[in-house]
């Protein structure tokens, strides 16, 4: 049977790839002729860094898995002839490490940067969506490698983790028995964690991420003006006026950020790679022990706003549910940020004050929260962490009033500068 | 979107100098990886030089040690049994040793350096199965001219008591010597050569 | 509705305020540590670890194991040739490759009434300033069973093994309840009862070099990661500046 020439006219080697694979179809779609908008700022960066953050903790994370022996047993001292006894396991092991907190970090301001330009909003819908499973996917995955070190905090965190879902009513203990496998956490516990670990998530992980960056290929990059470049196109070329080819414009340009995070990672990575007690806890350097909890138990650094919302939640007839319902609410709050939001602009940039002031509060609210879910219970952090609470989901509940009633500018037809 | 003023060789110098430092970086990135996979120290430590002390071990029998997971042998040869080694020869493949199957210290015809104490690892060098001693003689069911030596059960190979390999087996080489020195008259240290004073 | 909002709005502003004070409390505590005295190990002194390897393995490795270490890592890291680590280091074993076991294990249980932990990654779980402080902190107690306790870890099981060194202290008077408060230094807490063999300054010495090596055993390979990590940022500053003039130069086309 004849083979149909491909179009992009290749021969050779890459012509003979073409007439039977969309190599230089995928190439021009995302990246030589994918046109993104020219005013890309700061904020840009993050995304294409989470993407190395997550080539990073799959490429370290294989490795580790060669030298790690799950297993109650054995699980703490693998960790420690990583650490110590395979040559260069230290280093690997501390890419992970920091890299674990780097993506959380770096996913913050990635979403971050969706709330204050509008990304989500028509035709983006699914683009957030996609990116809040991600985040959803990315907490259970960052739990399941908490508990792996099978240190006295992977343990304790393990144990009121799973816990939570012990507060579901008539079902819950039944639940926690069948989640652990065990009547504690246990080796059955730390085996189907390792197992979720490593092969289910990831692969959801990664799907997500094409899922995401394949809507976002569909419709376009958003810009911190928020304006459709789409609209303004060369009449003889059918380019977007305002877009430029992401390579190599934007490929060079993620290289400086590139370079620019790496010094931050790497400082953190070799010279305080324990991140001051944040990234490697030192109750987790003490093996997990089924008698003594931790003076005093945090989750990671990274759960802390919605931990501190678990905890400022009282509990009332009879069950602690209310607070894994809250917790699980400020979760899901934000799939339906797209259609909670009803300004007619999409960036921070031409919206009023009203919704200026409440993305403002939202994100102060967000580290004090995170900071107060960190610190030992007391009656201060239960008042801050419930005023937090409702600060936080105030932002996304009344966002359909006032993001409808605020003044806003008028956006211009192609981007600013 | 234009291209005045742009400078195409300041711009391909860049790219190409880029290039180079992020590939030169990659490939140090990529070390560490690799390098992982080398033996630990634990397995460094398990496979550590063993000691073994021969003072007990009676004229015509073996004794056998575990080195880095596989078992070296040492027999101890009978002054017949190192006759025997001369009248095998011509049955064999390399009956001089001359592929690198020993140490280059190890120089006498016997395969060893003191010739009553053969040391060898345990191990055909056909697909890696462990050879059974065989000294009784003749065997005409194994060789007509056996003189005693080791008999691979998994593909009939066939080696001396200095572990050459005789014609026509399957194993292409003499069985390995490790290294090893004396410490002392009878005590053995494998795994370590001997000390160049 | 309007008096609640109110009184939510001031208990919110006093919260507030207690809040910013939690926050600087928590950042002084984190820098002092409670009754801890001030202490920041150094792994990379290879003289002092060398110094404190050889304490441990006298004063400490009767009862306390490291697991983790291996004696021709020690070597290897401190610079130390294999004959000298045996003679000098080697108690409980003549393989160089092993790992630092305990001389006396079973009976202790019964001695102490628990297992003495193993002290690979002390300074790690407990911090380097808190067996710093533990070390000096004995001091005589008759309601102890052994006579002894310690302030840093009250009812401590350990006896004070380093007694001869450091002589008997007991708790000063004025500082009774309060631990380590204030005053010249932390020894202000305790009073000399009777003098040891080393004069106090030389017996913080020794109980540093003790916890610079347990520093190093808590993680052997810091120091080499210290060092490859400014090589690394050598390099990444000179891809920063080569990325930064490509991008420019690449985006001269837009406008």
């Amino acid at each position: 049977m004849a083979i149909t020439p491909n179009p992009y006219k290749t021969t050779g080697a890459l012509g003979w790839i073409d007439d039977r694979f969309p190599l230089t179809k995928m190439w021009k779609e995302h990246l030589s002729e994918y046109y993104a908008p020219k005013n890309f700022n700061f904020w840009y960066f993050f995304g294409s860094l989470a993407l190395l953050v997550l080539v990073n903790q799959l490429l370290t994370g294989i490795f580790l898995t060669m030298h790690y022996k799950p297993g109650a047993e054995t699980a703490f001292d693998s960790v420690e002839y990583i650490m110590r006894d395979v040559p260069w396991g230290n280093v690997i092991r501390y890419m992970h490490s920091t890299g674990a907190s780097a993506f959380f970090v770096v996913v913050f301001l990635h979403m971050f940067r969706g709330l204050m330009y509008g990304s989500y909003q028509k035709p983006r819908e699914l683009i957030w969506v996609f990116g809040s499973l991600i985040f959803l996917v990315l907490m259970a995955e960052a739990f399941c490698g908490y508990v792996l070190p099978w240190g006295n905090m992977s343990y304790w965190g393990a144990a009121v983790i799973i816990n939570l879902f012990g507060t579901i009513p008539f079902i819950g203990p039944e639940l926690v028995v069948w989640i652990q496998g065990d009547f504690v956490p246990s080796d059955a516990t730390l085996n189907r964690l390792f197992s979720i670990h490593v092969i289910a998530l990831p692969f959801v992980l990664v799907g997500l991420v094409v899922a995401h960056i394949l809507a976002l290929h569909e419709v376009g990059s958003n810009n911190p003006d928020g304006v459709e470049i789409k609209k303004k196109k060369d009449p003889a070329t059918g380019i977007p006026l305002d877009g430029i080819p992401f390579h190599p414009y934007y490929t060079v340009k993620d290289m400086v950020g590139v370079a620019g995070f790496l010094i931050i990672f790497c400082a953190v990575l070799f010279f305080m790679p324990d991140g001051g007690g944040y990234f490697l806890e030192a109750p987790n350097f003490t093996p997990a022990s089924q008698t003594n909890t931790p003076e005093h138990i945090t989750p990671a650094w990274y759960f802390g706003t919605y931990y501190a919302m678990l905890r400022a939640t009282p509990s009332f007839a009879g069950t602690q549910i209310w607070g894994v319902i809250v917790m699980g609410a400020a979760v899901v709050i934000l799939f339906f940020v797209p259609w909670l939001d009803k300004s007619k602009v999409k960036s921070i940039r031409y919206k009023g004050v009203l919704s200026k002031t409440a993305l403002t509060v939202f994100a102060i609210n967000f580290v004090i929260l995170n900071y107060y879910g960190l610190q030992p219970p007391s009656d201060t952090v239960q008042l801050i962490s419930q005023i937090g609470t409702i600060i936080y989901f105030a932002f996304f509940l009344l966002m359909p009033w006032y993001s409808k009633i605020d003044k806003t500018k008028p956006v211009p037809d192609r981007v600013t500068e | 979107m234009s291209n005045e003023g742009v400078d195409g060789n300041r711009r391909r110098f860049l790219t190409a100098a880029t290039s180079v430092f992020g590939a030169a970086g990659a490939a140090a990135v990529a070390w560490p990886f690799l390098a992982s996979l080398k033996p630990s120290a634990r397995a460094r430590a398990l496979g550590a030089p063993v000691i073994a002390d021969i003072s007990t071990l009676e004229p015509g029998m073996r004794a056998t040690y575990l080195w880095r997971g596989q078992p070296i042998w040492i027999v101890r040869r009978t002054p017949e049994m190192l006759a025997s080694l001369d009248k095998v020869a011509s049955s064999l493949v390399d009956p001089d040793s001359k592929t690198q199957q020993q140490p280059a210290y190890i120089t006498d015809k016997s395969r060893a350096l003191k010739p009553e104490f053969m040391v060898m690892k345990g191990v055909c060098t056909h697909l890696g199965c462990s050879p059974i001693l065989r000294a009784d003689h003749p065997a005409p069911e194994i060789d007509t001219n056996w003189q005693g030596g080791f008999f691979c059960p998994c593909h009939g190979s066939k080696f001396d008591l200095a572990g050459r390999v005789y014609k026509g087996v399957p194993a292409p080489t003499n069985i390995v010597v490790p290294p090893h020195r004396y410490e002392g008259d009878t005590v053995v240290v494998i795994g370590e050569d001997p000390k160049t004073a | 509705m309007k008096p609640l909002m109110n009184a939510s709005l001031t208990r919110f502003a006093r919260a507030a305020v207690v809040a910013a004070g939690v926050i600087v409390a928590n950042l002084a505590a984190a820098n002092s540590g409670g009754n801890l005295l001030p202490f920041t190990a150094d792994s990379g002194n290879v003289a002092s670890v060398q110094r404190g390897a050889r304490n441990f393995m006298a004063y400490c490795s009767g009862c306390h194991g490291m697991k983790y270490l291996r004696y021709n890592r020690i070597g290897q890291d401190l610079n130390i040739p294999d004959d000298v680590l045996k003679k000098n280091l080697m108690f409980t074993s003549d393989k160089l490759g092993d790992q630092i076991k305990v001389a006396m294990p079973a009976a202790s249980e019964q001695w102490f009434g628990r297992v003495p932990p193993d002290l690979s990654l002390e300074t790690r779980a407990r911090g380097a300033d808190w067996v710093y402080s533990y070390l000096l902190s004995f001091y005589l107690d008759e309601t102890r069973p052994l006579g002894v306790n310690n302030t840093v870890l009250a009812g401590a099981s350990m006896p004070h093994v380093l007694w001869e060194l450091q002589g008997w202290q007991k708790k000063a008077e004025h500082a009774a309840e309060g631990g380590h408060g204030g005053g010249h230094g932390g020894g202000s807490a305790f009073e000399q009862v009777t003098a040891g063999s080393l004069k106090p300054s030389e017996y913080e010495a020794f109980v540093t070099d003790i916890v610079n090596f347990m520093d190093y055993a808590a993680e052997p390979g810091k120091q080499a990661r210290i060092s490859l990590g400014l090589k690394v940022m050598l390099y990444l500053f000179g891809l920063l500046v080569l990325t930064y003039l490509l991008k420019k130069e690449f985006w001269r086309d837009v406008h």
